[in-house]
């Protein structure tokens, strides 16, 4: 029984049910080297595109970037937005998914240019 | 005129059910997923009753050794929304009992049906805010097992993420406490039978007791998430750390002052539709046991598997 168990949880789930985030790039809470071009989230199950958003501001507030998040058409599990070249300093990832199954999550994480 | 026990409590209850009611009516609905405020997922736990309304079922596996018998009870549990923030809960358990003589007793406990009403979802301070009634209904149960009267408990149950916390403390974030706190009232105060060896009438008195229970929780599905991604994999990126402390107090008769509780650490594993959970249960005096039991979770979300029907709140 603890073996099927262990196995349930390690077995990808299908691409239904609330949208979790696996791993993004920037990584969450990650300090970069560089200004990335983009920033991309995967999630864990396929997302609308019409309900799902994805933007970057800066330590003010401010939106920084190129407004054109979208759901990658070759993975509709992947968010992501491009960003122009950003200037060192802390960083805000806001996200807001649905997913097929019609329910919302959304969610924020920081990244750090050095 | 002699008042009936419990009566009182039970008028005041149903006229606190049917206030409850006619604000739900009067209030906007909001569609909030199972157990979400904000970025916090809010596990169901094991003993320690949710602070959201849902659509889910749940099998819990309780074993204890308890003060009197060795207890093995599984326990049935199905959330269904009614509105999108009011549901009901119906409950049930088989229970075996060992007693220290050898015998044994096996049967059904009473039906339990609740009502919840959420009336609270705060995203930003990642709290949820519920009221609800419990019956436990006498006599549904086998004789042997379950009481022959009705016991009413309404209670409040809260829940709050710590996701608030500033950016200085950011991995005190991922923690989350929930509990539930609200008097047990029997609708009979005492139990009549006769001594056979003395032929007089004995009263065993029905104490009304107070339940506080609450969890500890540190999520590292929200740590990944939402704090710092530090590479955890499958499982353990969908693991939740859990300590509960399910306590009560007898508040009347010869128990009163009384508490009885258990300290549970534990984990739950929270996949797409699924969750699953182990736990210790640790007595915390003898009265609540005598040694360290073990609780085991599987539970389905069937708003997950079923979005479009049966998970989805009979009115919108």
């Amino acid at each position: 029984m603890l073996c099927l168990l262990a196995a349930l949880c390690m077995t990808p789930a299908p691409a239904l049910g609330h949208a979790f985030p696996e791993h993004s790039d920037p990584r969450v809470g990650a300090t970069i080297a560089a200004s990335p071009e983009r920033v991309r989230i995967w999630f864990d199950s396929d997302i609308e595109p019409l309900f799902s958003s994805l933007m970057v501001h800066d330590a003010s507030g401010r939106m920084v970037d190129k407004g054109d998040s979208r759901v990658n058409p070759s993975n509709a599990a992947l968010l992501e937005v491009s960003v122009p070249k950003l200037a060192p300093g802390a960083y805000r990832v806001i996200w807001s998914v649905v997913a097929r199954d019609g329910h919302r999550t959304n969610g924020d994480y920081t990244f750090v240019i050095k | 005129m002699k008042r009936r026990p419990g009566s009182s409590a039970t008028a005041l209850t149903w006229c606190a059910l049917g206030l409850v009611f006619m604000i739900i009516l009067l209030l906007p609905v909001s569609s909030w997923a199972h157990g979400f405020a904000g970025k916090r997922f809010f596990p169901t736990t094991f003993q320690v009753d949710d602070p959201f309304i849902s659509d889910e079922f749940s099998v819990l596996i309780d074993r204890i050794k308890g003060p009197d018998a060795k207890t093995t009870e599984i326990d049935i549990d199905y959330s269904k929304r009614i509105l999108p923030n009011f549901g009901l809960e119906f409950h049930e358990a088989y229970v075996h009992l060992k007693n220290d003589d050898g015998s044994t007793a096996n049967g059904w406990d009473n039906l339990g049906i609740g009502a919840k009403w959420q009336f609270l979802t705060n995203a930003e301070h990642e709290t949820i805010l519920s009221i609800g009634t419990d019956f436990d209904i006498g006599g549904t149960g086998a004789h042997q097992i379950a009481d022959s009267f009705t016991t009413i408990s309404p209670a409040f149950f809260f829940g709050k993420g710590l996701g608030d916390l500033p950016e200085s403390v950011k991995y005190l974030r991922p923690f989350a406490v929930t509990g539930v706190v609200g008097p047990n009232f029997p609708t009979r105060s005492g139990n009549a039978s006769i001594d056979p060896d003395t032929g007089q009438t004995v009263v065993e008195r029905n104490p009304t007791t107070l339940t506080w229970a609450f969890s500890v929780q540190y999520s590292l599905m929200y740590l990944q998430s939402f704090v710092k991604d530090i590479g955890l994999g499958a499982p353990f990126n969908r693991m939740i750390l859990v300590t509960e402390f399910p306590m009560e107090t007898c508040m009347s008769a010869d128990c009163k002052g009384k508490i009885t509780g258990t300290v549970n650490p534990g984990v739950v594993w929270a996949g797409k539709f699924t969750e699953f959970g182990i736990a210790a249960q640790i007595p915390v005096n003898s009265r609540s046991g005598r040694a360290v039991g073990v609780l085991g979770l599987i539970h389905l979300y069937i708003d997950d598997l079923f979005p479009k029907s049966i998970g989805a709140p009979i009115f919108h």
